[in-house]
C-alpha cells in the first residue's frame, strides 16, 4: 500500500507542476501589455512602468520570475487582488465555505437519490421503472443547469412563491459568520427563522447543482450493478439460499459500490463547475460567481489564483479517490 | 425472433464488405428505439438548420416595436405571426431559434473535428513511440484534466477574448485529453497484434502502419467519444455564451439567447423555455444516439 501511494504521489508532481506553469502563464498570455491591464484605464507614466516591471518583476528572465512564482506560492502567497487590494488567498478562502456548503448538499441530494434508483433499476432491470429511471437520468445528464436554474426559480419563486430568487439569507436576519457555512452559522445564532432561511436559499440551488452528478450516480450505480449481479458469486450466493435482500444489498452491493465510489469522487470536478453557473444564476457568493465577476472585472491575479486552486483541490481528490479505490479493490494496488 | 433473423440473413450483403458492415451496424443501431428516436430529431434539426433562411418566418434579428414580449399563439394575446412568441426587442423567437440550431450543429462540427484530429495525431504518436514522447503528451493531458471544463474554457476565452470563434477553441483544447487517452491505449492494445507486426516486417513506414494499419481498427470507441464530445461541445458553448463570454448578442446562439432573456424571467416564460428546451432536446437525442452507437459499433460490450 505505502509502495502504491508513493506511486501515485509522484505521478501527481508532473502534473503539479504542470498546473503551476499554466497558472504562471496565465497573466503573460493574456493580449495585450500586463502593466496596462493590471494599472487599470487611467493608463501609466514612464517611470511608474518602470516602477511597477520592478515590483512585478517583469524585468527579471522569465525562469527567475517563474521560480519566484512559485516560492511565492509555496509561503501561500497568491497575490493580491487589483480591484480589492486583498490578497487572493484570503478573498478565495472567504468564499469558498458558500461553495462547499451547496457542492456537499448538492452531493447528498445526488447520492440520495441517484444510488436507490440505480441499484432498483438494476434489480428489475427492464420494468418499466427501469425504462424511466434511465430516460430521466440521460434527460438530466443533457440538461443545460443554467436554464434547469431558470425555470425551478420560475415554477418555485415565481408562480408558486416558496423560495427565495437569490442569496444564501434572508436581509432580515444578520448575524457574524463563525464557520462560514451557514446552516451551522444561523443554528448558532439562535435567531428564529434564521435556519429556515438558510435552507429555503440553499434548496434550489443544490439541486441544480446536483442534477447532473444524479444523473451520472444512478447510471452507474445500474450499470455496475447489472455487472456485478451476472458474477459467479452471485449465482452461488442465490443458489446457497440466501435471501434477495441479503444477495443484492450485501454481496452485491458491496462490490458494485467500488465503482460508484470512484465516480463519486470524480464529480468534484463536475461540481465544481457547474458551481459557476449555479452561482451565477442564484447570486450565490461563491467562488463561482468569484471567478466569473473576476473575469468580467479583469481581476488577472484572482482568476490565476483561483484557477490554481481550483485544479489544486480537484487534483487532491482525484489522489483520494485513487486511494480509496486502491484501498477497497487490492487487485489495483498491485498492478504493475 | 428467429425467423425475422433468419429471414433477414438471406438478405444480407456479403461477409467481408463495406455494405455488409454498414448493414450489420443498422440492424444493432435499429434495436434501439431511443438511439432511432435521437437519430431522427437531429436528422430534423439538421433540416431545421440547413434551411433556416427558408423556413424561418422573420430574419433573426430583425426588430418589431409593435411586438415586444409577444406570447406564443396557444396562449392568450398571442397571434400566429409570432408562433413562440416574440422577445423583448420584438424579434421571432421561433425564427431565432431555428438560426441557433445553424450555431449549435456548427459548434459542434468544429469543436469535434479539431479535437478529434489533434487528439488522434497526439494519441498516435503517444502510444507508438511510446517513452518520452508519451511521457511529454500524457503529463500535459493530466494538466488539462486537473482543471475543471468549464472553468478552463473560461480561462482560456479570458486569454483569447470573448468570442464564439475563441470559444470553438478553448471547448476544443478541454475535450482533447479524451481523444489523447482513447487512442493511446488503443493504439497499445493493437500495436502487438499479428497483422501489424506482419505489416512492419513487410517494410510499412512507421506513418503507414500508424495511419493506415493502426488507426482504423481503433476508430469504433472514438466514433462514439465523438459524439459524446459533440453534445459536450453544446452544452459546454451554450454555457459560455449564457455567461457573457462566447457568442454575442444580436447572435441567435441559444445560450446567449437565455442570457438575454434573463431579466423576464419572471414576466415571460417563454422566452426563457424555448431556448433552453432547444438545448436540451438537441443534447438529449445527440446522447440517445450515442448510447446507440456504442452498442451497435460494439456488439460484445454488454447491454447496460
Amino acid at each position: 500500500m505505502f509502495k502504491f501511494l508513493l506511486n501515485k504521489l509522484a505521478m501527481l508532481v508532473p502534473t503539479f507542476f504542470g498546473v503551476t506553469i499554466a497558472a504562471f502563464s496565465f497573466i503573460r498570455l493574456l493580449p495585450g501589455d500586463p502593466i496596462l491591464l493590471l494599472a487599470g484605464e487611467r493608463g501609466v507614466t514612464p517611470e511608474r512602468r518602470a516602477e511597477l516591471e520592478k515590483i512585478m518583476g517583469f524585468d527579471r528572465p522569465l525562469w527567475e520570475q517563474y521560480f519566484g512564482f512559485l516560492g511565492d506560492l509555496l509561503q501561500g502567497d497568491l497575490g493580491v487582488s487589483i480591484v480589492t487590494k486583498t490578497p487572493v488567498l484570503e478573498e478565495f478562502l472567504a468564499r469558498f465555505p458558500a461553495t462547499i456548503e451547496l457542492s456537499v448538499i448538492a452531493i447528498i441530494i445526488a447520492i440520495a437519490i441517484g444510488l436507490p434508483a440505480g441499484i432498483i433499476a438494476a434489480v428489475r432491470r427492464g420494468s418499466v421503472f427501469d425504462h424511466t429511471v434511465m430516460g430521466i437520468s440521460l434527460t438530466g445528464y443533457s440538461m443545460p443547469i443554467f436554464w434547469w436554474g431558470l425555470l425551478l426559480i420560475i415554477f418555485f419563486s415565481g408562480i408558486l412563491g416558496w423560495t427565495p430568487v437569490s442569496g444564501r439569507m434572508s436581509f432580515l436576519f444578520y448575524f457574524e459568520p463563525v464557520t462560514g457555512f451557514m446552516l451551522i452559522d444561523s443554528l448558532l445564532s439562535d435567531q428564529t427563522g434564521a435556519f429556515k432561511s438558510a435552507v429555503m436559499h440553499l434548496i434550489l440551488p443544490s439541486i441544480v447543482l446536483g442534477t447532473i452528478p444524479l444523473a451520472v450516480i444512478a447510471r452507474q450505480t445500474r450499470s455496475s450493478m447489472l455487472e456485478v449481479l451476472s458474477e459467479d458469486y452471485v449465482r452461488t450466493a442465490r443458489a446457497k439460499g440466501l435471501s434477495p435482500m441479503r444477495v443484492v444489498g450485501v454481496h452485491a452491493l458491496r462490490n458494485a459500490l467500488i465503482t460508484v465510489i470512484t465516480v463519486i469522487g470524480l464529480q468534484v470536478g463536475v461540481l465544481l463547475a457547474g458551481a459557476i453557473l449555479t452561482e451565477t444564476i442564484f447570486a450565490w457568493p461563491g467562488i463561482g460567481k468569484w471567478m466569473i465577476d473576476s473575469i468580467f472585472r479583469r481581476d488577472y491575479p484572482a482568476v490565476q489564483g483561483g484557477l490554481l486552486m481550483i485544479a489544486s483541490i480537484v487534483m487532491i481528490v482525484n489522489l483520494i479517490v485513487d486511494l480509496t479505490y486502491g484501498l477497497v479493490n487490492p487487485s489495483i494496488r498491485h498492478e504493475r | 425472433m428467429a425467423t425475422s433473423q433468419s429471414s433477414a440473413q438471406s438478405s444480407m450483403p456479403a461477409v467481408g464488405t463495406f455494405k455488409h458492415s454498414l448493414y450489420e451496424f443498422w440492424s444493432y443501431f435499429r434495436e434501439n428505439p431511443g438511439a432511432v428516436a435521437g437519430l431522427y430529431f437531429v436528422g430534423l434539426i439538421l433540416l431545421l438548420a440547413l434551411g433556416a433562411d427558408i423556413i424561418a418566418p422573420y430574419d433573426p434579428t430583425e426588430q418589431n416595436r409593435d411586438a415586444f414580449l409577444q406570447p406564443p399563439v396557444w396562449q392568450e394575446g398571442g397571434s400566429w405571426d409570432y408562433i413562440l412568441g416574440s422577445d423583448a426587442v420584438g424579434r421571432d423567437l421561433f425564427s431565432r431559434i431555428i438560426h441557433g440550431a445553424r450555431f449549435s450543429l456548427f459548434i459542434g462540427a468544429m469543436v469535434v473535428t479539431l479535437s478529434m484530429s489533434a487528439g488522434i495525431m497526439l494519441g498516435l504518436l503517444a502510444g507508438y513511440f511510446r517513452g518520452h514522447v508519451e511521457t511529454v503528451i500524457m503529463r500535459i493531458m493530466d494538466v488539462i484534466l486537473a482543471f475543471p471544463s468549464l472553468l478552463l474554457a473560461l480561462g482560456l476565452v479570458a486569454i483569447l477574448g470573448p468570442a464564439l470563434i475563441n470559444a470553438m477553441i478553448a471547448i476544443a483544447i478541454v475535450l482533447l485529453p479524451h481523444f489523447v487517452r482513447l487512442t493511446r491505449s488503443s493504439v497499445m492494445s493493437e500495436k502487438n497484434k499479428e497483422y501489424v507486426i506482419a505489416s512492419r516486417l513487410a517494410g510499412a513506414s512507421h506513418l503507414r502502419l500508424m495511419v493506415n494499419t493502426i488507426l482504423p481498427n481503433c476508430m469504433a470507441p472514438l466514433i462514439v467519444q465523438a459524439t459524446l464530445s459533440f453534445s459536450t461541445a453544446i452544452l459546454d458553448a451554450a454555457a459560455l455564451g449564457f455567461l457573457g463570454m462566447g457568442a454575442q448578442p444580436p447572435t441567435p446562439e441559444w445560450g446567449a439567447m437565455l442570457a438575454e432573456a434573463r431579466e423576464f424571467i419572471l414576466r415571460a416564460w417563454w422566452v426563457v423555455t424555448f431556448p433552453g428546451l432547444a438545448i436540451l432536446l438537441t443534447v438529449l437525442s445527440i446522447n440517445l444516439m450515442g448510447d446507440g452507437l456504442r452498442d451497435a459499433l460494439d456488439p460484445k460490450m454488454k447491454r447496460s
